[in-house]
């Protein structure tokens, strides 16, 4: 193959799918794939279990404008965290949600740049995944600050009256711009992936507002050979630029631990440890929205059970990471010979918060092992139990790193407890409200299934061989 | 209302495929004939189809080196900017230009300034957005984001000519259809 054309998207460039575990359902055409995938969208009749699946998310969301609207009248002591844990819920649930995003941009990007065609009917909604999960996590770091439109100063550098300027030196500066560049560049990538699709929502749209909707968000496009030459450059070159982001946005988090001197967050293998807990997370995550998706909307001719082996697979490799990184902190801390560290594992394995500990392992450590069998990895009720224990496991983890290390440290005249208030739970269960909002708003406006992308991994899509044979 | 005569009837002529081979087939055998005024449009990308139709190497990723490379002079200027000139702090005893602290902002808005870079380059190049386009006009031209493919020879092509232009289509093998493009 000429290595100076663009790939990637393309026909040819997609291998062909495995004998054993087929990635579309034998007999689908183009015009079937856009039908089916388009009509959930277009639709005139909402379905009975949107409505209550929205409505249970909206009923959360007015839980979080409740959270919040204390929060502010109040002030931040509504929330658990004090002297000596100074760090809390907030940023808990912060680092949980992000992590979770990171699975989208993973799906989206580093598979495709890997050519795993599999990924093609999970991308899009595993995308919109990363944008909602980021919209909860950025809502903590915003909160967290009590007065956030008073707090601005101290985290963008905006030429302000007072002549203040952030210090660049604080890895929690690095944070703002790794995630906000996330967002920015998540939307984009998701928004240039949906360029084609509204097109043919366009297309088929019957009713005229509509089609004005989403022609406007199409922006005229018209598949033509010359603008998808110059779009499948653009996308391969967001992959490759959403790659690296990717993997420095939760090196930058675990940056807010690492550069710290509090025994159980200053350590090394915090970067590589808290990348592969994010995508770990963000797999759990994805498979729990597409465990119901597919079955709800009838796509399992989309996402196969090849799909969610797959995903149990990236879960278990990422899950043996993260195994690793609690080995390697206790071994690390035996081995440092250093009284603190010592102490500090000890605590977190026999101090007040065990519980928490040796929940997490059971979560992390011994659950996810059992995916080694093929008979669970192919069994969809036991692989969406298995998400929900992961991603239960990841958030006892950030509570265990960030609770336990704080509670206890050098002096034992400041030690102290911690427990959420009913406030940190309200706004921890309001952000969870407004992931399924969003969702489902997603899901009843815009297609779940890259439409464009099904269309290319078609069997008849494939062209290279004909042409050579000649005519057929 | 007749166009001016210096612009041609019609916007050009239209030839309707159901199978990405045979557009693939068409779009080459068209070059061979000596069209170059042409656009084939398909439902999903097609990398035969730009071979097919010659098409130069995107400008794109050019653009985006140029971009990223200002992000990071970008990000990394407003550092220096505001901890060596504009608000000198001592920071744990750190010089006022710590770079190594000042890498991942730096890093993170390269990645930025070349993603929009890739997003608006790729929208400009394509000019896009575009509300109006003729092809639009032809009625069946709304299945070209579903599953059908064409190829449109446009009227400015010198070689272009009402009669043997709509022969050439309709002689192309797997063609289901010939339609006028009007303005």
């Amino acid at each position: 193959m000429d290595e100076s054309r663009p790939r990637g998207l393309s026909a040819d460039a997609l291998p062909a799918p495995a004998a054993d575990g087929a990635l579309i359902e034998p007999g689908h055409t183009f015009g079937s794939v856009t039908d089916k995938i388009s009509s959930i969208v277009l639709q005139r009749r909402t379905p009975l279990g949107w409505v209550v699946g929205f409505g249970i998310g909206f009923a959360l969301l007015q839980l979080l404008l409740y959270a919040v609207a204390n929060l502010l009248f109040v002030g931040i002591g509504v929330w658990g965290p004090n002297q000596p844990v100074g760090w809390g819920f907030d940023i808990i649930n912060f680092v949980w949600w992000i992590g979770i995003g990171h699975a989208g941009t993973l799906i989206s990007a580093i598979l495709l740049l890997l050519r795993q065609a599999w990924r093609t009917s999970i991308n899009r909604f595993a995308e919109a995944m990363t944008l909602f999960a980021v919209s909860c996590a950025a809502f903590y770091p915003v909160f967290h600050t009590g007065r956030p439109w008073l707090a601005v100063y101290w985290l963008f550098p905006y030429p302000n009256t007072m002549g203040v300027w952030p210090n660049f030196r604080s890895p929690l500066i690095w944070d703002v711009f790794a995630v906000s560049t996330y967002a920015t560049v998540s939307a984009l990538f998701w928004f240039i992936g949906l360029i084609p699709d509204l097109a043919t929502l366009r297309d088929r749209a019957t009713s005229r507002p509509w089609k004005v909707v989403y022609g406007m968000l199409a922006m005229g496009w018209r598949g033509s050979a010359k603008h998808w030459h110059n779009y499948e450059t653009a996308y391969l070159l967001l992959a490759g630029l959403a790659t690296p982001l990717v993997i420095s946005v939760h090196t930058v988090v675990s940056f807010d631990f690492a550069t710290g001197v509090v025994p159980g967050w200053h350590a090394t293998i915090f970067p590589p440890y808290f990348v592969a807990g994010a995508i770990y997370a963000g797999f759990a995550m994805v498979l729990t929205l597409a465990i119901p998706l597919r079955k709800f909307y009838g796509l399992d001719g989309f996402i196969t059970l090849t799909h969610l082996e797959n995903m149990a697979k990236v879960m278990l490799a990422t899950g043996l990471v993260v195994g690793y990184g609690y080995m390697i902190e206790a071994f690390m801390a035996w081995y440092s010979a250093n009284n603190y560290e010592q102490f500090m594992i000890w605590n977190r394995m026999t101090g007040p918060y065990w519980y928490m500990y040796w929940a997490l392992i059971l979560c992390n450590v011994v659950m996810i092992n059992t995916l080694w069998l093929k008979s669970l990895r192919t069994n969809v009720a036991y692989l969406f139990f298995i998400s929900l224990v992961v991603s239960v496991g990841m958030w006892l983890e950030r509570y265990v790193i960030i609770v336990t290390s704080l509670h206890r440290d050098f002096l034992p005249s400041s030690w102290g407890m911690y427990a959420g208030t009913k406030f940190d739970y309200a706004a921890f269960v309001g952000t969870i409200g407004l992931f399924i909002t969003l969702l489902f708003l997603f899901l009843r406006f815009l297609p779940a299934i890259s439409i464009f992308e099904m269309r290319t991994i078609l069997p008849g899509a494939e062209m290279k061989e004909r042409l050579e044979d000649g005519h057929p | 209302m007749k166009p001016p005569a210096s612009i041609p009837e019609i916007y050009g002529l239209m030839a309707e495929f159901h199978q990405p081979a045979d557009i693939v087939d068409a779009a080459e055998r068209a070059h061979i004939e000596g069209y170059r005024r042409m656009d084939a449009y398909s439902p999903y990308p097609i990398e035969a189809l730009t071979e097919a139709l010659h098409l130069h190497h995107s400008r794109l990723p050019l653009l985006v080196l140029v971009g990223g490379v200002i992000g990071c002079l970008a990000g990394y200027g407003l550092q220096w900017w505001t901890s060596v000139i504009a608000y000198p702090l001592n920071i744990g005893g750190k010089p006022l230009n710590s770079w190594p602290a000042f890498i991942p902002p730096a890093f993170e808005t390269t990645i930025l300034f070349a993603a929009l870079t890739a997003v608006l380059g790729m929208l400009a190049l394509n000019g896009l957005p575009e509300p109006y386009h003729p092809v639009f006009n032809v009625p069946s031209f709304a299945l070209a984001s579903r599953d059908t493919f064409f190829l449109c020879i446009e009227a400015t092509d010198p070689r272009f000519d009402a009669q043997s232009t709509r022969r050439f289509l309709e002689s192309l093998p797997g063609v289901s259809g010939v339609s006028e493009v009007e303005h």
